[in-house]
């Protein structure tokens, strides 16, 4: 039985002929094996062109290097007889930090020759065989020291029929573990802070002779320690004893520190510096038993470079893990993780200056480790460090996963000088890098969708981003689109409620929300109570205390302090209605003219304009040349009847247009309430919504009418068509109808339904003179649009409620901007 | 979409000869567009009146322009084509009165020559310009101008007058000729955007401008308005997101001039066909980002160029090129390159190995990959080249690893919020060795006779010579540069210099 470990590039060995195809079909994917047959062919047309051999090889390394840097465990299929050929895959597969393991098929020589004579297309000759077997046979000697991780070899055909593969987990690999775990930082032989630490988790200490020897949690949680027990503190040995033991009654698991790698060696007699605590370590288990100091040696001599933990989702390390060594298996990758990514270089305090490659993480998997003393943990991208220098009369600090709870105690006395300060590492998570937005990208949510962000909208998205949008900090929603529903076939109708309905019901939904379209821009406010929230929660020092926000991100006014301040002053009631100090609204803000006062003058009012000096000259002709008796009787009553639907127009979006002084005449009008400290509290039932923002009670605060229809009820719909009839004769913009509560999955979060004079001003003032040809519109992708922004907007919210870095809760927001810049019909 | 072309020649009802259309008749003429009709309103022996009514279908005409097309926005379906004289009145005057437009009349072949008694009415006419710019153009042709504004919208007097006027011409001309008029005029008032992008325009304006446009005053706006903006086509994606926010597109248009290339095909074409007017190919010579020229550069834009000391932009360019040649710099990055006149500067000059420019704006970057024509630089030119889009908000490992920055008027261009984004990407990421910036004096600004305001209308700010010094020192210190402080430009002893620079050096320790 052959076994490699689940990620590794596998090296088959043999002659043209010993059955290497053959034997890789049976054990592997197709896709797993590449052979350098496929790749001659992929590059020559000509599986047997030898010319064309060096271009095989480099197509061959470079479709491994691909599968090795995705992780993908990967099959060389060529004949690698040469000590070079398995260099260049050992040196490759090095290069990805992944084992590699040799199977060696050795068939008798008069085999291989037989089976290459029975296939036509490889005519070469017997020569070409017994040459790369005498290759073979010199190869065999030696090979064990090519830096394979294990030689199978399998001598004869029996045993390369019988062979079976079988695959190890690697050593890295506890996905399987799922917590919950308490992970605790160094503690550097604070034996007795360890043991507070402990009790105050909930653990219960065993004692023997009044010796820790193990701990168990009453609720089974799994300890894990990132490494760094031994040297400089007070009791090395005592810690060792009672982590030793909670590992050994499987309640813990510990990675190796770079203390117990330098520790291991000097009880293996080599000679180290005994500088950094090491003389400690050594003289305390000196003082004791041999025995205790062999189990010592032997455990920290196992203990692996980091673990992978709950499916994936945590990594422990020593001094952390850059996303790519995740799982890998290398020198270099145990370097880092117990030493860290250092520059080489050497601070003034002697010590090696650490590249900060958590501030560059990206990676999904939360990254927990030690290593680095810091004063207070603090998140970094989704990574956190928890040295707080116990044994420099710091804390010792255990992280609680997956509650992501901090629980410290703090250091009996100080029992190691350090000779640098404990500081904490210079960042700002909220600084947004280019890798975060650009190109074409993909956007996981949790919403259950993955969004496909394209280049060109990305670009697009960039440049509106950054030169016009406010802060990113403030900047934490942006409104998805929002489809209409089927169209209407009603007489003089392209949108009427009843589609509406009809499309919730069919999606299950039994209850809906009718809520007024407010008719003018759609706003998102961003409100702290005070200067001093908006710099805690928000990072924003300018003395600002919030921002109100259109569609594309944009700063509503040039000065935003007045709305700003009287929007926080409105929102007083629900500072303790929330229990938060801020929150996010998601808004219309009226007039339409006072945002779209130049796009109104310059495009809609201009339509307006030019119809009214034209139409009444081009009527007169018409009528004149009626006069004479020329028949021009139909285009004169399609004259006169634009004439009229252009006077509609006008009033269509002078009704929305009224004149603002400032604040004065500014209404904002909110409708949901997008999330507050720790919540995203826009998947919160829209009744909840409702009810809470009714609290306010302002001038500047314009309610949203509603009602709630029961879909069951033929009576409710009728009511809500009635209500929507007089809303919109009244000149209203028509309504928003929502499922009442948030329904998961391909359901539209909402549709509106526009009424027939508000639809002027979008399909222009005679849309009602062609309906039967607008009524072929096209509403998919639009829709598509809305559930994939829908979904990237609660993403956004999700993200800023669990306190993740500034740079995760821009990327799903980006997202949405760059979907807006999609070609889709704008009417819808 | 209505035109009125009277006459009162004896007998007035020869209009209709020339016209070739029966003064009896209502004769329709299918467009792309929708549908144009000529009937006769009056036909008297004294007076005679040819309407041609245009009926703009706006489905038709945004289906006939195709889903690429750039106004894939709301504004093709809401828009003033189906009601005001625009591009699209002037496409179907050429189709339906071809014969008269060429000058040609069968029955009665004196007639095309003779000036006539004409008066034409436009009651919608789109003149961007206003009302003044509809008599400095037809005016030089013979007509007497009256243009009427129209007021936008009765209801609110406030928002003053739409840019549409009532125009009326009368004059004695051919009639030929007030047809050519109209067709090459039409457009160049409206001045829309996205309707005369075909190549063989320039061909179409020579023709019609034939024997006038040679000697017109205005014949520098009339050939650069005729073939329209035509940056225009890589907007689609952007035009979008500015409806969307409530804006008029032309808000989001990059902070840099259009202009055409060198040596690109239209204009030259045009100067060589037409006859003597400057050339506008002479970028290096623009100010860059459309800003406020220098005293002594004069109009920019339409003008005869007269003899002027070299413009801001040049010299601030070569006070650039010059200071990266003193710090000794082989590597450099022009950070927000807009149309790449600085980077084009660099690569003719063989010492610095590696130029990239970076911008924001991918239409800017667009221009220059125009203008610099990578395609046709030999490789080892083109291997000193790199052009990426980015925003300097944003940490990006593409822009470390050059000896030299160059921030070149782009900081004003930042909200003051952000600003500190910038420095640390700069500054705290980038960190290059040298970085050189240049932003306006806003003391120098009572130079300027015309100028209200910034220099640009996307400037978020502009600084003081105290204001920029306390910037460049706290930024210096807090990064680990020391930066000196240069005037660019001619100093004036009271204001100081129009252009401020400041020259960052890393310090060897950090």
């Amino acid at each position: 039985m052959i076994s490699v470990p689940e990620l590794s590039l596998v090296v088959l060995v043999g002659v043209s002929g010993s059955g290497k195809s053959t034997f890789a079909a049976r054990h592997f994917r197709p896709t797993q094996v590449i052979s350098s047959d496929f790749c001659r062919g992929l590059v020559s047309d000509d599986e047997n062109d030898q010319s064309a051999t060096p271009a095989a090889f480099e197509l061959l390394h470079h479709i491994v290097g691909t599968r090795l840097s995705r992780g993908l465990l990967t099959v060389v299929d060529a004949t690698n007889v040469q000590y070079a050929a398995r260099k260049a895959l050992i040196d490759l597969a090095r290069r990805h930090d992944v084992l590699a393991d040799a199977i060696v098929l050795d068939v008798p020589e008069e085999v291989a020759i037989r089976r290459n004579a029975a296939r036509p297309e490889r005519d070469f000759g017997a020569g070409v065989v017994i040459r790369q077997r005498k290759d073979l046979r010199r190869s065999l000697g030696k090979i064990s020291r090519d830096g394979f991780r294990k030689v199978h070899v399998l001598r004869g055909l029996d045993a390369i029929d019988d062979a079976t593969v079988s695959y190890e987990k690697a050593w890295t690999d506890r996905r399987d573990l799922t917590g919950p775990f308490d992970i605790i930082g160094d503690v550097h032989g604070c034996r007795a802070e360890l043991e507070s630490l402990l009790r105050r988790l909930g653990w219960v200490i065993e004692r023997v002779g009044g010796q820790a020897v193990s701990a168990r949690h009453p609720e089974a949680r799994t300890a894990v320690f990132v490494g760094d027990l031994v040297d400089r503190g007070p009791d090395t040995p005592g810690v060792l004893r009672l982590v030793m033991g909670m590992v050994e009654a499987g309640a813990a698991i510990c990675v190796a520190g770079n203390h117990e790698q330098k520790l291991v060696r000097a009880l293996n007699g080599r000679a180290v510096k005994t500088t950094h605590g090491l003389r400690e370590s050594l003289d305390q288990l000196g003082a004791g038993p041999p025995e205790f100091a062999e189990r010592a040696r032997a455990f920290m001599d196992g203990l692996i470079s980091h673990y992978r933990l709950d499916g994936g989702r945590l990594v422990v390390a020593h001094a952390g893990l850059k996303e790519a060594y995740h799982g890998r298996a290398s020198g270099r990758v145990r370097a880092f993780a117990l030493y860290g990514d250092t520059t080489g270089e050497t601070d003034e305090y002697g010590l090696p200056v650490r590249y900060p490659w958590a501030e560059e993480y990206r990676g999904r998997a939360m990254v927990v480790y030690g290593h680095t003393p810091t004063v207070h943990p603090e998140w970094v991208n989704n990574t956190i460090c928890l040295d707080t220098g116990c044994v420099f009369g710091g804390s010792l600090t255990a992280l609680r996963y997956p509650e992501r709870e901090l629980v410290q105690v703090p250091a009996e006395q100080v029992w190691y000088a350090s000779v640098k300060p404990l500081g904490g590492p210079a960042r700002d998570p909220a600084m947004l890098d280019i890798g975060d937005v650009q190109g074409t990208r993909h956007v996981e949510t949790r919403f259950g969708t993955r969004v496909k962000v394209l280049e060109e909208n990305a670009a697009a998205a960039l440049e509106v981003m950054s030169r016009f949008a406010v802060d990113p900090r403030w900047l934490v929603y942006l409104p998805p689109t929002m489809a209409p529903p089927e169209t209407s076939r009603l007489d003089g109708f392209l949108e009427h409620p009843h589609e509406a309905f009809e499309e919730f019901a069919a999606a299950g939904v039994t209850e809906v929300v009718c809520e007024e379209k407010h008719m003018g821009s759609r706003a998102v406010a961003v409100l702290a109570r005070t200067p001093e929230v908006a710099a805690a929660r928000f990072g924003v020092t300018d003395g600002g205390s919030g921002t109100v926000y259109t569609r594309t991100g944009r700063p509503f006014f040039g000065d935003l302090a007045p709305l700003v301040d009287g929007l926080r002053e409105a929102c007083e009631p629900l500072w303790t209605a929330l229990g938060s100090d801020w929150v996010a609204l998601d808004c219309e803000l009226l007039p339409w003219s006072a945002k779209a006062g130049e796009l109104i003058r310059a495009q809609y009012a201009s339509v307006g304009a030019a119809a009214r000096a034209a139409l009444p000259e081009a009527v007169s002709a018409l009528e004149a040349a009626a006069g004479r008796g020329l028949d021009v009787g139909g285009l004169l009553d399609r004259t006169r009847r634009r004439a009229g639907n252009a006077a509609l127009f006008r009033d269509a979006y002078a009704r929305y247009c009224w004149p603002v002084d400032g604040l004065d005449g500014v209404r904002l009008a909110p409708f949901q309430i997008l999330a507050c400290e720790g919540r995203a509290t826009a998947l919160e039932p829209h009744a909840w919504h409702l009810s809470t923002l009714a609290l306010l009670d302002s001038p500047l605060i314009t309610p949203t009418r509603h009602v709630f229809v029961s879909l069951d009820s033929a009576e409710s719909r009728a009511g809500a068509v009635a209500w929507w009839e007089a809303l919109t004769a009244a000149g209203g913009e028509g309504m928003v109808v929502k499922p009442a509560v948030h329904t998961p999955g391909r359901v539209q979060p909402g549709v509106k339904v526009r009424g027939r004079e508000y639809l002027r001003i979008i399909y222009g003032p005679d849309y009602t003179e062609s309906l039967d040809v607008l009524r072929r519109r096209f509403l998919g992708k639009k829709r598509s649009m809305a559930l994939r922004e829908h979904a990237l907007g609660l993403e956004a919210l999700s993200r800023l409620a669990d306190g993740d870095p500034g740079w995760r809760v821009h990327e799903p927001v980006f997202a949405v901007l760059a979907l807006e810049s999609e070609p889709v019909d704008p009417r819808l | 979409m209505l035109l009125t072309i009277s006459t009162t020649a004896r007998p007035a009802t020869d209009l209709g000869f020339l016209l070739h259309k029966h003064p009896d008749r209502v004769q329709e003429f299918g467009q792309s567009f929708g549908t144009a009709t000529v009937f006769y309103p009056e036909a008297g022996e004294r007076r005679c009146t040819a309407a041609l009514l245009l009926d703009v279908d706006p489905i038709a005409l945004a289906r006939s322009r195709g889903k690429g097309s750039p106004d894939f926005s709301l504004s093709q379906y809401v828009n003033d084509r189906p009601y005001a004289a625009s591009s699209l009145l002037a496409v179907a005057l050429a189709d339906v009165f071809r014969t008269a437009r060429a000058g040609r009349c069968a029955a009665r072949p004196e007639l095309p020559g003779t000036p006539l008694p004409l008066e034409i009415g436009l009651p919608a006419l789109p003149c961007r310009g206003g009302p003044e710019l509809a008599g400095r153009l037809f005016e030089p042709l013979g007509w007497t101008v009256s243009a009427q504004a129209v007021p936008l919208d009765e209801g609110f007097p406030e928002w003053g007058d739409s840019r549409y006027v009532r125009l009326s011409l009368s004059g004695t001309v051919r009639l030929a000729d007030a047809l050519n008029h109209l067709y090459v005029l039409l457009p160049v008032l409206d001045d829309a955007k996205h309707y005369w992008i075909a190549p063989d325009e320039v061909d179409k304006l020579v023709r019609a401008g034939g024997g006038w446009l040679r000697g017109h005053p205005e014949r520098g706006l009339i050939s650069r308005r005729y073939l329209g903006r035509r940056w225009a086509l890589a907007r689609t994606a952007l035009a979008r997101l500015a409806e969307l926010g409530d804006e008029p597109e032309e808000r989001l248009e990059p902070a840099v001039a259009e202009e055409p290339a060198a040596g690109e095909t239209a204009a030259d074409e045009l100067a060589a066909a037409a006859g003597s007017w400057p050339a506008r190919d002479r970028p290096d010579d623009g100010p860059r980002d459309g800003e406020v020229p220098d005293r002594g550069t004069g109009d920019a834009g339409d003008g005869e160029a007269e003899p002027k000391a070299r413009p801001l932009a040049v010299q601030r360019r070569e006070a650039v090129l010059r200071t990266l040649e003193d710090l000794g710099a082989v590597s450099v990055i022009d950070l927000g390159c807009g149309q790449g006149a600085l980077v084009g500067a660099l690569l003719a000059t063989p010492r610095f190995a590696r130029v990239a420019g970076m911008d924001v704006s991918a239409m800017a970057l667009t221009i220059a990959a125009r203008k610099l024509r990578p395609e046709r630089m030999p490789d080892s030119k083109r291997a000193r080249l790199t052009l990426f889009q980015g925003a300097l908000t944003y940490t990006d490992k593409r822009l470390s690893g050059y000896d030299a920055a160059v921030l070149m008027e782009v900081v004003e261009h930042v909200d003051p919020p952000r600003l500190a984004a910038l420095e640390r990407v700069v500054f705290g990421h980038a960190r290059p060795e040298h970085v050189i910036v240049t932003t306006p004096n806003i003391e120098y600004n009572v130079r300027y006779e015309f100028l209200t305001g910034l220099r640009h209308p996307d400037h978020r700010f502009e600084w003081t010579r105290a204001e920029f010094a306390g910037w460049a020192a706290r930024v210096a210190g807090e990064h680990g540069y020391r930066v000196t402080l240069r005037p660019v430009g001619e100093e004036d002893p009271e204001v100081g210099p129009p252009t401020q620079m400041g020259v960052f050096t890393r310090d060897q320790r950090s």
